[in-house]
């Protein structure tokens, strides 16, 4: 739970209750959607959510690319990207019976952070930035790089397919974040990163009103040339004066992206797994989704345990114990009622958040998909999760 | 909880004084963490248990308020016996700490500090050097000196760390940050961080659950790990499935073969009315389960190839709370953990 930093949206007062279902073949087919991004907190199955509603987008005539993350060897196998080259390939074997196409891409986002400094600056210039450790650092492993990169994939992505027709759906699958909310706070830090008050203080001496060489700075400049060494500071100079002229076009790009996010064009699913934390999450990003005015198209319920009714978990204890006391070769029987009993007992906890949620957000259609009993590592997999999804 | 598995040689876990618990997002590892603290706490150890990322999981799990850059009291053993300290550390309350510490400076300079964005650049962005502060905490709650004065001393310290895929890297501020700062004090400190998290006092524990994506990012975290020379502790398997069916019944359910007559007089037998879409449901359920446990056991195999010690906690089917934490503590204890 991270701090709220705004204050809860909600009805304020509500019952538990059903909620609206989401239509996901409604929004596949409806030419209007043209990017969707799948987000939610870690080990929700944003990856495999994202590919197979791409799937059945491309199956049911869409021109899709889905630009994934992370995905599992298999699964990205599958889709014959395991290849990390930064470019969408046709995925093979898709049914392109209704005039639909389908490539996937992975992202490798150091090079696409690469590919924007070699395309926004001079070669010397890019070269000098790229060899900056600090560049090497910022663009391979600050939190918040890959964020802003997918961001900026999905601009490219946006342009190419504005420009060359070869696709009229973009499905974007967001990083394993702690918080959904990082993909889009992260683009903003990294900006806050590069414009803040203590870079341009790096850059003073060098270009600078001298009024600014307080004793303050002194101060501050001299602590950390004492914590970190003098050098640091010096390559931190350097990267940052090189960067500087090429950052307003970073930052632009950010900026355009982001309201891309804002219009109808754009549909939001959160994607979450029937758990206090995960719904927590989805819960919050909601909530800032509506601040921002942001498209929420709705919400993924991933890995519910499905489960048989009309036998209560009290009663199929009650009846294996029954049959455990009394001896024999009732053991089979026992372990069913036991096995159905856990699951029961797991289907009334997740409702019951489910409920909770649906109770502070009752307009979010929901679609929920039950736990398969496999993994899913190739395209047939992927097109049972999307039935599923479609409900 | 019956668990027929013990770690096949057991090691010694006495001496190790930081504990570390790494896992992929969505396994469980604040979960296993807390567990381990009062596991230790049990056997009369005063622990401290650390989050690093702001999320205030351990507030959460010992239902309690948010917890602050303070260590605060959240379980205590009966009879004086062991007790669990709680802290959140984040970054910019321990570069100030350091400051204060290490240099002597004063709100004042703090303050400057802060005002400059030099803090939050320090903290955010400055490579590496987040990371540098919040190993360096954890060092200097490991080896409480007479520079923090008053401070309470612990017998071990479980840290609730990064995720797998960043865990290495938390570790090696070394190297990292090492390759930045050439010079400066916060090198030498470094230097001595890294002693620690290399000597036979840290483990670092990862957790799991038997599925294949998190299998993948355990085997290769540990490979991770030990190419930058740290010791693995032992491999956490969260969240498996109840082990209600034997083996014979297992294969039955996934050929399809289970013994539906015999099913249903049992059921018949106990008062249970019997429908077809009840006795269909069940051996449904059956064999959905059974396909799991298959896939576990092809991911257990995996794990048991590593060679580490492993621990192994059933899914709680009413969730984690308070109680279910404490029965988890008493399983990690039982096979030996703490």
């Amino acid at each position: 739970m991270r701090a709220r930093t705004s204050p809860r949206v909600g009805p304020l007062a509500a019952r538990l209750g059903d909620c609206p279902e989401l239509d996901v073949d409604a929004l596949l087919d409806d030419r209007k959607t043209q990017v969707i991004v799948c987000t939610g907190s870690g080990g929700v199955g944003k990856t495999t959510t994202s590919a197979a509603l791409a799937l059945r987008a491309a199956e049911r005539g869409r021109k899709v690319v889905v630009l994934t993350i992370d995905p599992a060897r298999r699964l990205a196998q599958s889709m014959g990207i395991e290849k990390l080259d930064n470019v969408p390939r046709p995925v093979p074997g898709i049914d392109a019976d209704a005039g639909g196409s389908l490539d996937a891409m992975m992202l490798d986002m150091k090079r696409t952070f690469d590919e924007v400094v070699e395309s926004q600056a001079s070669p010397e210039k890019a070269a000098s930035i790229l060899n900056n450790p600090f560049y090497v650092t910022l663009s391979s492993s600050f939190a918040g790089t890959q964020e802003y990169m997918a961001m900026e994939k999905l601009g490219q992505l946006r342009q190419d397919a504005g420009r060359t027709g070869r696709w009229d759906l973009i499905v974007v699958d967001t990083p394993p974040a702690r918080s959904a909310l990082d993909f889009l706070d992260a683009p903003e830090r990294l900006s806050g990163f590069l414009d803040g008050r203590f870079i341009r203080l790096l850059l003073a001496p060098a270009k600078g009103p001298a009024k600014l060489m307080t004793t303050g700075v002194g101060m501050v400049t001299n602590t950390m040339a004492k914590v970190v060494g003098a050098q640091v500071l010096k390559d931190l100079q350097m990267f940052v004066a090189a960067f500087d002229t090429l950052f307003g076009g970073f930052r632009n790009r950010a900026q355009q992206t982001f309201q891309l996010l804002q219009t109808k064009e754009t549909a939001f699913l959160v994607v979450a797994a029937p758990e206090a934390d995960a719904l927590r999450e989805a819960a919050y990003f909601v909530e800032r989704l509506d601040s921002e005015e942001m498209p929420l198209a709705g919400l993924v319920v991933n890995r519910a345990t499905p489960a048989l009714e009309g036998l209560s978990a009290e009663q199929a204890i009650a009846g294996a114990e029954r049959l455990e006391s009394a001896g024999g070769d009732a053991a089979t029987t026992a372990g069913l009622l036991r096995l159905h009993a856990d699951r029961i007992k797991r289907v009334n906890r997740e409702n019951k958040m489910r409920e909770r949620f649906q109770a502070a957000h009752p307009h979010v259609p929901t679609a929920v998909v039950p736990a398969l009993s496999t993994d899913v590592h190739d395209l047939e997999g992927l097109r049972r999760v999307g039935e599923l999804l479609a409900g | 909880m019956t668990e027929d598995r013990t770690p096949t040689s057991a090691p010694d876990w006495a001496r190790v004084q930081l504990h570390i618990v790494s896992g992929k997002g969505g396994t469980g590892k604040t979960t296993v963490a807390a567990a381990l603290a009062l596991a230790l706490a049990s056997k009369g150890k005063h622990v401290l248990l650390c989050e690093v990322e702001g999320r205030q999981g351990i507030a959460q799990l010992f239902d309690v308020p948010p917890l602050p850059y303070e260590e605060r009291r959240i379980a205590k053993g009966p009879d004086g016996g062991g007790d669990v300290y709680a802290l959140a550390i984040d970054a910019e309350s321990a570069m100030v700490e350091y400051l204060a510490l290490y240099y002597r400076l004063g709100n004042r300079t703090s303050r400057a500090l802060d005002r400059f964005g030099v803090i939050d650049f320090a903290t955010t962005i400055a490579p590496g050097l987040r990371d540098v502060l919040l190993t360096g905490k954890l060092y200097e709650a490991v080896e409480r000196n007479v520079r923090n004065k008053g401070a309470r001393v612990y017998d071990a310290v479980v840290l609730d760390a990064p995720p797998t895929g960043r865990i290495a890297q938390f570790l090696n501020v070394n190297g990292e940050f090492g390759d930045l700062a050439r010079v400066g004090t916060v090198r030498g400190q470094t230097e001595r961080v890294m002693g620690l998290l290399k000597s036979r006092r840290t483990a670092v524990h990862l957790v799991t659950v038997l599925e294949d994506m998190p299998v993948q990012e355990t085997i290769d975290g540990i490979a991770d790990l030990t190419s930058h020379g740290m010791r693995v502790g032992g491999v956490v398997v969260n969240l498996t499935r109840p082990k209600s069916l034997g083996d014979e019944a297992r294969e039955a359910a996934l050929s399809g073969e289970l013994p539906r007559d015999a099913i249903e007089s049992d059921l018949q037998k106990i008062g249970v009315d019997v429908t077809p879409g009840l006795l269909d449901g069940l051996v449904e359920e059956a064999r959905g389960h059974a396909e799991r446990r298959q896939l576990e056991d092809e991911q257990r195999g995996r794990i048991d190839e590593l060679g580490v010690p492993t621990y192994e906690l059933q899914r709680l089917p009413d969730g984690v709370d308070l109680g279910g934490l404490y029965e988890l503590a008493a399983e990690l204890r039982e096979q030996g953990m703490a």
